[in-house]
Order: structure tokens, then sequence, then C-alpha cells
């Protein structure tokens, strides 16, 4: 068993993404989470999914601290403007409109690039945080549990991803459940894990989905695998077209009512149907001996 | 002119399979398939492409490596770490900008004194105009990696409106992403009316409610299905009733059918597969939801 993890020192993060939504992101990583923890590892579930953030439902935490999550925005010194339009010049984002003298601050648009209050020849902007979410700090069991959740309306997700990765860091082991999709929140999510875990179900769809997530962690030069949901339910093209490529499959979980029921109720698999425990232990197992200094330990 | 958005705020409860069958039941109507990074509608309606085109919705530095004096400044500027060094610690260190970290803002570009670096517009995506057996289509790829999935989302529906006016077609059919951020804000602005998709679990019913608030925050009709509702009869009550307390129409529910699937394994839309208890659902549901758009 792998329990010694705890004294190498190494901290690794495995984040479990798709292209497609609704393969299984969220059963996937709460259950490893709950794998890792039953064999004694200290273990952090961060929930990246930070526009429809699920992973509470199934851990049920106890959330210890809640505290805003922001991103930097520039406020503009009226007094020591001149009005020249610089700042307005510079932003990529349309966030800053000069008209005549006064200069208008559009925040949801605003990247915290900084460019603005650099380029000021007045010094007349300064940067304040603003709210567009919140974090949440707690504990499920021997889990520790931290997720983000983006304010409804809000449009930029990666800076409360980047918050929720920031406040798990301490712990040797880290279960990232990443958003769906291919675009900026995934990439803020995956881009310094140490190993992508791609789910995905045996369809057209999941398959072409699959596709392109594996082309992102292609480009982005990460270690990944993939987990076969639902594998029985459409064709085998999935699992063909991961052998064909070479891709590892670390497992595959059957079509069961039983597991859509459990999951629809929000109960852990793991808990609810005994039999399935084996299939995250060892999916875990895998997971691990994949990094040797991991392995060494985990005699 | 009419717009329908197809959205569901959790992924995979069937959004792209309700609107494919949409299409087939709608006489006439112009598609546009606002899920870019990871779009699947095509898979069932194989369209026959146009028109293809480059999109770009920002720009992006390159160092110029013999202009650059490898003083560091834009290293120590950049808010996301898109600088990286290269031979760190030697006499000939050299930089360069990691383009997937590259948010695109400038700022290296603009102060780096030796003016060593490029700020020019990126490609980061691709988008068609095609011909499908329910009518034209405008859908589109966003690059490996790339941003500015909101930008793509926006001319995706500008340019499925232009057609709508060019052919004289009166109904937009959008088949929207997942989640409620940037490009779920951007399929679903100014839009006539959404459907929520929805399916009868808890993920469902947290995700459905954070939809119905974003609906409501820009102010545009929503009305919500649940999909697969016998899996968990009960939780399918339990979100209808929070859906109508929050003012929000609910239509037909959809039985769990595995016609669905098979349907997509064949290309087809599930009402085009034959007779099946899913087709008969969405049959009605779509009743109800061109009724609903007929009065708007």
């Amino acid at each position: 068993m792998p329990n010694n993890l705890k004294h190498t020192g190494n901290k690794l993060k495995i984040a479990v993404a798709s292209g497609k939504g609704g393969t299984g992101k969220t059963t996937v990583s709460a259950n490893l989470a709950w794998a890792a923890s039953a064999i004694g590892l200290d273990v952090a579930y961060l929930d990246c999914d930070v526009e429809e953030p699920n992973g509470h439902i199934f851990l049920k935490p106890v959330i210890e601290q809640s505290r805003p999550a922001g991103h930097l925005i520039p406020k503009i010194d009226s007094d020591l403007c001149t009005g020249c339009g610089q700042c307005a010049k510079i932003c990529q984002f349309n966030a800053l409109l000069c008209l005549g003298q006064e200069v208008l601050v559009s925040p949801e648009l605003c990247h915290s690039c900084g460019g603005c209050i650099r380029v000021c020849p007045e010094k007349a902007i300064s940067e304040v945080s603003r709210e567009i979410g919140r974090l949440d700090i707690g504990h499920s069991g021997k889990i520790r549990f931290v997720q983000g959740v983006l304010n409804v309306g809000e449009v930029m997700s990666p800076p409360v991803i980047k918050a929720v990765k920031n406040e798990g860091a301490d712990t040797d082991l880290i279960i990232i459940d990443a958003p769906p999709g291919t675009s900026c929140p995934v990439i803020e999510t995956i881009r310094d894990c140490d190993k992508v875990i791609l789910v995905t179900d045996a369809t057209p769809f999941g398959l072409h989905d699959l596709t392109l997530a594996v082309e992102v962690v292609r480009v982005m030069n990460l270690p990944f695998a993939v987990v076969i949901n639902r594998c029985d339910i459409g064709n085998n093209q999935v699992l063909s077209w991961c052998q064909a490529e070479h891709i590892p499959v670390l497992a595959k979980i059957p079509d069961d009512r039983r597991i859509a029921e459990a999951y629809s109720r929000g109960e852990m698999i793991a808990r609810a149907l005994p039999e399935y425990q084996s299939t995250f232990t060892d999916l875990l197992n895998k997971i691990l001996a994949d990094f040797p200094d991991t392995e060494r330990h985990a005699s | 002119m009419k717009e329908l958005v197809v959205i569901s705020g959790k992924g995979g409860t069937g959004k792209t399979s309700v609107t494919a069958a949409f299409a087939a039941l709608a006489s006439h109507c112009v598609l546009a398939d606002c899920d870019v990074d990871a779009a699947d509608l095509h898979l069932i309606l194989n369209p026959r492409v146009i028109c293809r085109r480059n999109f770009s919705g920002g720009k992006r530095a390159k160092i110029i490596q013999n202009e650059c004096t490898a003083c560091g400044l834009c290293q120590s500027i950049c808010r996301f770490d898109a600088i990286q060094i290269h031979n760190e610690g030697t006499d000939a260190p050299t930089f360069t900008v990691d383009p997937i970290a590259c948010e695109g803002c400038g700022v290296c570009a603009h102060f780096c004194p030796s003016k060593a670096i490029d700020f020019s517009l990126a490609i980061n995506g691709q988008w068609f105009t095609s011909d499908t057996r329910f009518g034209p289509m405008v859908h589109a790829k966003l690059g490996i990696a790339e941003e500015n999935s909101g930008k793509l989302v926006a001319l995706v529906r500008s340019e499925a409106k232009k057609i709508a006016e060019q052919r004289f077609i009166d109904f937009i059919l959008v088949d929207g992403p997942p989640g409620i951020g940037c490009p779920v804000i951007a399929s679903i602005s100014g839009a006539g009316l959404v459907l929520a998709v929805t399916e009868p679990t808890l993920s469902g019913l947290h995700d459905l409610n954070r939809i119905i608030k974003l609906a409501h925050h820009f102010q545009i009709p929503i009305m919500a299905c649940v999909n697969k509702w016998d899996i968990n009869e009960e939780l399918t009550l339990e979100i209808e009733k929070q859906a109508r307390s929050q003012d929000v129409r609910v239509c037909q529910r959809i039985r769990y059918d595995p016609a669905v699937t098979q349907a997509q394994l064949e290309t087809q839309s599930v009402v085009e597969f034959g007779n099946s208890p899913a087709a008969e659902d969405i049959k009605n549901l779509w009743h109800t939801v061109s009724e609903r758009m007929n009065e708007l």
C-alpha cells in the first residue's frame, strides 16, 4: 500500500478533466480522493469547475472557512487623471474607455494585466481587488476540501481557479476536478499538473471531445491517461482509438443504472456500491505507479 | 427573427441530442453550434462545409530573438508567467513567450526597451458556414488551448443571424456550451428564449439553479425540461418545483432511453431514428417550445 507518500516530500497534482461535460469527472475525482484517504494518504480534493462546482454534493464537506475570491482591477484617481487616454490605448480587453477628461472602467472585462497602471504618466491608477467569486475551505473526513464558486453573471473563471489551486497546495496528493471543455479555464486548471486523467464515455460525442482534450494535453506536454465511463453504452471506438494512439486506459466503468441512481442522490459510488471500491483503488494505484518516487514507497 | 438557445449549466445532460432533434422537427432553421471548445452537433448533422475562415480574437506576443537584449524586463512585468527563460545563469540567456500562458495583454511588447517583441493578431480558431439536411449551419472550432471562446461564440451567432436575414429564415436554433461563464453569457445575451435541459441529479439541480439566476440576471426568458427524468422521479419533482418557484416555465420531461445513444451511433437525431419513448417526448417538448417561441 502506498501509505508512505507523505514521507517522500513529493506533492503529486492529478487533474481529472474531459472535453465533453457530464462524462463523470466529479465521480472519478471524488472517488479517487476517497480511495486515497482510505489508504491513509494525505489528500486534497480541489474543485476547479468553478462555474458549476458539484464535488461538494458527493463529499459533503464541513466548510470551515469561506472567503471572497477576486481579481485586481484599476481604480482611477480623478484628481490626478488628465484624461490623456494612454490607459485605454494599452488595454487589449476594452476594460477602459477614455471620454474627454474621464476614464470609465468596465471591471468585468479586466484581465488584471497591470498595463494601465504601468503606462499612466500621472500615477493616477491604483489596483483594488474586486470580488468575482468565493473560496470554500474545509474537509470531508480526512480529505482536505477546497472549492471555488464563480458568482453568477461573472465572465472570467481563471482568477477563481487560480485562488483554489493556491489554497490547496500543502497536501501530498492533490486531486483536481477540472471544468469541461478545452479553453482557458481548463488550461489554467491543468497547466502545472503532474498527470491529467481524461474521463470520457463510449459514445461518438465522447470520442470526438476526447480527441480534442488529447490534443490539448499533448500541446501542453502533460502526461495523461484515459478512463472510459459508461464503457458499454455505445461502441468500442473510444477503446480502439486509445489503443491506436498508444494512450493508456486506466479504468473502465460500466453503464450501471445503480451508479446513475446513486449519483443522482449525491452518493459516493465507493460508499453506495462497495463492489466498485476496487475500481477506484486500482485506478489510484495505477496513477501512483507512474511516479517512480511514489512507487518506491508503494510496497 | 427568433432565436432559441439550448443550454444546461451541467454538461452531458443532453443539450446536443435535444438540439439535433429540434433541428429535425423545425421545418427550416439556421443552426449555430456555440459550444466552440467541444462542438458535437456536426457529428449528427454531418454538415457540408461551404466556407471556412480563420478566427482571430486577440493578439499574442512573440520575442524577436535578434533584437532581444535579454534584459528580462518582460519576464518581470508579465502577470501571467508567460515569459520563459532559457540558459539561465549562463552568459547567453534567451527569453521566449509561452503561447499557451500568454494572455494577449501586450504589456511586454509596449514596455520592451528594444522593441523586440512582436504583438500581432493571433489565429485562435476556425469557423465554418455549412449546409445540413435541416438548413444552413454556422459552427466553429477553437484552436487547441486557445483563448477568446466568448468572442468566437459571438461571431458564430452574428453570422447565423446574417444568414437568416439573407435567406429569409425566421428561426435560429443555438446549441450552447455548458457552465455559466464567458461562452455561455456570449451564447445567451440578447437571445429570444433559453431552454435549459437538465437531469434529475443533485448536480443537475444545483447547476440548473445557477443557470436560471444567470438568465434572470440578463433578463432572458427561460424554460426548463428534465431529461432522463425516470432515473429519479423524486428529484425530477423537486427540480420542477424549484424551477417554478423561480418563475421558470417547466416543459415536457424526456424519458431515459437508450435510443438516444443508438441514434447518435447512426449519425441521426433521435426523432429520425424511428419511434422511441425519447422521440415521442421530444416531439411534445418541441410543440410546447415552438408555441412559446410564437408568443414572443
